[in-house]
């Protein structure tokens, strides 16, 4: 089995995520790593490489800055075989749909040589968190999506998930290849043991530019973007209003008089 | 004036609230069509639920031939309409499922997304908000016919009454959509209680339940919200994933927001923080949701909650 997972570099949640004068999400000057919600893909792409037990690959792809390195080499050292960094100075600001266009095109290069089975992501980025670029590259690739799987099961090319849907608990059958997005629902991910990370340095990790993809600079980017960002404002943080301390019963009444001030009871 | 489309967002032809807003959103925007893929059956009872929001036009798809298929059909179904109608917009409830087909929708027509808005006007402009609740994101569709999902919540939806005209749309649908199949489905089970992404009260309950939810249940019940978890309570296996609030679970912003036994982590702000009215009771009066709150009890939810519940029973009675 060939199977590409799909990993993206961004600003570390808990520092001080900003935009830039362009109103890009600034990349560079904040700490970044590998998206938490990416992990539970590399993850379950190991688990089934491990239950196939055969000459199954695993392939993490990176859109992103050079420094967007990281991100690769973490899902290396967690155990992918091989990684990809598809970096372009033209790719910046890229939205969605440019993004969606890049990885597809990365995926049908990777599997040039043997076709790639299961594309797998993460169910939303920690970043933009729009969640559709998992339907974006199915819909570039002419492939089905299965999305948010939390459990994964396959039989030859047969695929099972079961899934938390929007009204009712499902499970959906397709046949690969396809593209599959798994929850954080779907297995801890491991962290990378000391052999991980020595083995990761010998494991071969290739730089893609637009030009080895066929992508033209001109297709994607900020100038390409089909949506633009005309502000943005950082939310004036909430202001703590009044915090009480509940002695005999004393919080439960204050409370109650807070509500009914606001005409909730 | 152009027609918006709204997608009809309904559990087997019962119309939801989120429709009624989107539809009031698209009067601002030019002149409402509201789509409904579902049961052909059920078109005369949905259209006269969206014409009284002010439905111009109501196309019916019938879903018997795509049913169970996921989200591809759908998109299909949408980019065949849009090619026919040219519409100023097309708005999508920001479900997951509403997200993927707008996903798809948007690579198909090569037109702008912009997800999750929480408020469109003329133009349209969107507003986003984003980082957590960190910033506040104003945006527009620059290429192609804008593509937008909306939150719940995002309006408050206007009675208005629309010529509701029905009209059937023959879709072809291709083999590769339908590759993908739900081959089983257990609906979830009926709690009585408001939907959570809909509810304009929710009272949740983390890590200082202790596991025990009834005292969170119980208030939900008198003030009349639905009820609502951190990732701490989900993980612990005391209440299912389906009622967890956070950046992996669900996205609410209601008008008021009760957090229980909840410390406030980054991952659970990004899923409330945009709540109109925050209230907390929490033991630890360092905790950080004390930070967003108008309103908190430092205080043990176990003695605060009953009380509170007894006190809004008796407010209400």
């Amino acid at each position: 089995m060939n199977i590409v997972v799909c990993v993206k570099y961004v600003p570390d949640a808990t520092a001080d995520r900003q935009f830039e004068s362009d109103n890009t999400v600034d990349r560079v000057g904040v700490d970044g790593l590998l998206s938490e919600l990416d992990e539970y893909a590399v993850e379950q792409a190991l688990q089934l490489k491990e239950k196939a037990g055969d000459d199954t690959k695993v392939t993490a792809l990176c859109v992103g800055p050079e420094k967007a390195v990281d991100a690769v080499r973490k899902a290396l050292q967690m155990g992918a075989d091989e990684g990809v960094l598809v970096t372009d100075e033209a790719i910046a600001g890229s939205d969605a749909a440019a993004t969606s266009l890049v990885l597809a095109k990365a995926v049908e290069k990777a599997g040039a040589d043997s076709k790639v089975d299961l594309v797998l992501c993460g169910m939303s980025s920690t970043d933009g968190a729009m969640s559709v670029v998992p339907a974006m590259l199915a819909e570039r690739l002419n492939l089905p999506q299965v999305t948010l799987a939390s459990v994964v099961e396959t039989q030859g090319d047969q695929v099972r998930v079961k899934r938390d849907g929007d009204t009712a608990t499902e499970v959906i059958g397709a046949t690969m290849p396809l593209v599959l997005s798994v929850t954080d629902q779907s297995g801890e991910a491991r962290y990378p043991s000391f052999k991980g990370i020595m083995a990761a340095k010998k494991k071969p990790l290739e730089t893609w530019s637009l030009g080895d993809l066929g992508v033209d600079a001109g297709q994607v980017g900020l100038d390409a973007a089909w949506t633009a960002v005309e502000e943005t404002t950082a939310r004036p943080p909430r202001t703590a209003g009044e915090v009480v301390k509940d002695e005999d019963g004393s919080g439960a009444t204050a409370l109650a008089e807070f509500l009914a001030s606001k005409k909730f009871i | 004036m152009s027609e918006v489309l709204v997608l009809i967002d309904h559990a087997e032809g019962a119309v939801r609230k989120p429709t009624y807003e989107l539809l009031t959103i698209a009067k601002r925007l030019g002149e409402p069509s509201a789509v409904f893929i579902g049961p052909a059956g059920q078109a005369s009872d949905v259209a006269e639920k969206v014409k009284a929001y002010g439905a111009e036009k109501v196309y019916v798809v019938d879903d018997s031939q795509i049913k169970g298929y996921l989200v591809a059909p759908k998109a299909e179904a949408l980019q065949q309409l849009a090619e026919k109608t040219s519409p100023a917009a097309i708005l999508i409830p920001s479900s997951a499922e509403g997200k993927e087909v707008a996903a798809r929708l948007s690579i198909k027509l090569e037109s702008g997304l912009i997800t999750d808005a929480v408020d469109v006007q003329e133009g349209p402009v969107t507003t986003q908000s984003v980082f957590a609740g960190s910033y506040t994101v104003t945006a527009k569709v620059i290429h192609g016919t804008p593509i937008i999902t909306v939150k719940p919540n995002s309006a408050a939806p206007e009675e208005s009454a629309g010529a509701g005209t029905v009209e059937e749309f023959e879709v072809t649908v291709s083999d590769a959509a339908k590759a993908a199949q739900i081959v089983a489905s257990q609906p979830r089970k009926a709690t009585g209680r408001p939907e959570l992404t809909e509810a304009a009260i929710v009272v949740s309950g983390g890590r200082g339940t202790g596991g025990n939810f009834e005292p969170v249940e119980n208030l939900a019940d008198a003030i009349g919200g639905a009820v609502g978890a951190s990732r701490a309570a989900v993980d612990s296996g005391w209440i299912p994933h389906t009622f967890q609030i956070g950046q992996t679970g669900k996205t609410v912003s209601p008008q008021l927001y009760i957090a229980t036994g909840i410390s406030g982590a980054i991952q659970h702000r990004a899923g409330m923080q945009t709540s109109k009215t925050i209230v907390a009771v929490n033991k630890d009066e360092e905790a950080p949701i004390f930070e967003l709150v108008d309103f908190g009890v430092v205080g043990d939810l176990h003695t605060v909650l009953p009380a509170l519940t007894d006190e809004v029973t008796k407010r209400k009675g």
